[in-house]
């Protein structure tokens, strides 16, 4: 069955016709062009597919494009500013060598995304946990753990943290 | 994809009388993640998906303050139970469990209750709430029917659910005082990985802290369905947890174990293994249960 979704899109107000049996990353990829989002194993193990839907990561292929109804979803495309400045965390992958087929990267970005909006300051363990769902085969890791470090706030800086997030969703 | 029509359904009810109407042509789905990759599959071929996501009921566990028993939507996602305090502070058994389920992306979609009503050995949810005593409400045609979780397994991807029925709620009887639990999934990997075992133990102690009263030992992998090691149980009960008893409960526990060679890992290992994870999660328990309310550690 078709019928018309209408939900956030990386800030703007979208509005179109799905049919229902639509994964989110079909709709995004096949129908909007947002090719950032990749598709890795198509069964919810790689995370290469991920998104960020009302805040929380999720595994687009394993997710209906029927359930963004009145959601906003936040998407690699999404991240960097309208004038092309990267997000810092985009930045901190490149300048720590988090990044080297790329195929991972907009998932694994958006997983340390998401998770630098609950947690500002999360240690080694607690950012090993919040990617444990992206896999990467080139960099090993480390590089990538560092990038996600160096993004991340002290304590006391969490308020700044917090602000600067909510900048950049009402763009 | 073959292509379906995907329901949303806002009562139980409604839920239950689009899938008599497409009788045969329908199917149930939640988080999905399970169902979708079924459907990806072929395993599952609906026209019709009815989603149960969008019934209105608790958006948390709730612990009624009179009765002190916990409620659990089933519709609640595994995230929600891992990032709630209650869950955390007083359950941290099913705690252990839940922050372990697949991964972040998969816990923020999978409900609780879809984890159950796959009814694989495996199912990381099901061995905590075992041990906890918990109990599932069941609606269908008939109305609302209660069962003990224990009972609700039949095999590798059954379980008592007729037909149209939904899982629709867990209710956990209250902790007798001194209790501590503790959930340990053993695997090759932390993320996305079933484990080779899961053992989820529960003790309570009488007030020198030393006794136990009552035991609960659930075994994931060790069966076609999760199991309950009685016997152990039995044996724990009235004597002083130390490493000599929690060794034998171990042994015991081992020796009830149906456990059988697979892809993960061995027979003889896995039996091996029982013993060891009840002796370390006893130890959990022991130390869990010395703690005060609300300063238990790892939250």
């Amino acid at each position: 069955m078709s019928r018309q979704i209408s939900f956030d899109l990386n800030g703007n107000e979208t509005s179109l016709e799905i049919e229902d049996h639509w994964t989110l990353l079909y709709l995004l990829r096949e129908k909007l062009g947002l090719t950032g989002t990749k598709e890795g194993c198509g069964s919810g193990e790689c995370g290469a597919c991920t998104v960020i839907v009302d805040g929380a990561a999720i595994n687009t292929c394993l997710y209906l494009a029927v359930e963004v109804e009145g959601k906003t979803v936040l998407t690699i495309e999404g991240l960097a500013s309208p004038n092309g400045d990267l997000h810092p965390m985009q930045k901190s992958f490149i300048e720590n060598g988090g990044i080297q087929c790329g195929y991972c990267s907009p998932g694994m970005i958006l997983s340390a995304t998401a998770l630098l909006e609950e947690n500002a300051a999360p240690d080694d363990d607690e950012i090993k946990h919040a990617i444990a769902g992206n896999i990467c085969r080139c960099t090993g890791y480390v590089q990538i753990i560092d990038a996600i470090k160096r993004t991340s706030q002290p304590e006391t800086e969490k308020v700044k943290v917090v602000a600067w997030q909510s900048d950049t969703g009402n763009k | 994809m073959k292509p379906f029509t995907y329901l949303i359904p806002k009562t139980l009810d409604e839920a239950i009388s689009l899938f008599e109407s497409h009788e045969g042509r329908s199917a149930y789905i939640a988080g999905g993640t399970d169902v979708l990759i079924k459907i990806k599959e072929r395993k599952l071929l609906p026209d019709y998906l009815i989603s149960l996501k969008h019934i209105l009921g608790p958006d948390r566990p709730l612990l009624n303050a009179d009765t002190k028993e916990l409620y659990i939507s089933a519709f609640i996602t595994h995230r929600t139970l891992e990032r709630s305090t209650l869950i955390q502070r007083t359950y941290p058994i099913l705690h252990d469990a839940v922050k372990n389920i697949g991964s972040v992306q998969i816990r923020n979609t999978a409900t609780i209750g879809g984890n159950l009503v796959n009814a694989v050995p495996s199912a990381d949810g099901a061995i905590p709430l075992i041990a906890l005593d918990a109990s599932v409400n069941i609606y269908g045609t008939k109305g609302m029917r209660s069962i003990d979780l224990i009972h609700f397994f039949l095999g590798p991807g059954q379980s008592v659910l007729e037909k149209g029925e939904i899982l629709t709620e867990i209710v956990v009887p209250p902790l007798l005082p001194r209790t501590g639990g503790a959930y340990i999934k053993f695997g090759r990997r932390k993320a996305m990985e079933l484990p080779l075992l899961g053992v989820g133990m529960l003790l309570s102690l009488d007030e020198d802290l030393a006794t136990c009263v009552k035991a609960r030992i659930g075994l994931g992998v060790a069966a076609p369905t999760p199991i309950r090691a009685f016997s152990a149980e039995r044996f724990l009960k009235g004597r002083e947890v130390n490493e000599q008893t929690l060794t034998e409960a171990g042994q015991i526990a081992a020796d009830e174990a149906r456990v059988r060679d697979s892809i993960r890992g061995v027979a003889w290992y896995r039996r091996e293994l029982v013993g060891v994870l009840v002796k370390r999660m006893g130890f959990t328990c022991l130390q869990r249960a010395g703690l005060k309310h609300g300063d238990s550690e790892d939250v």
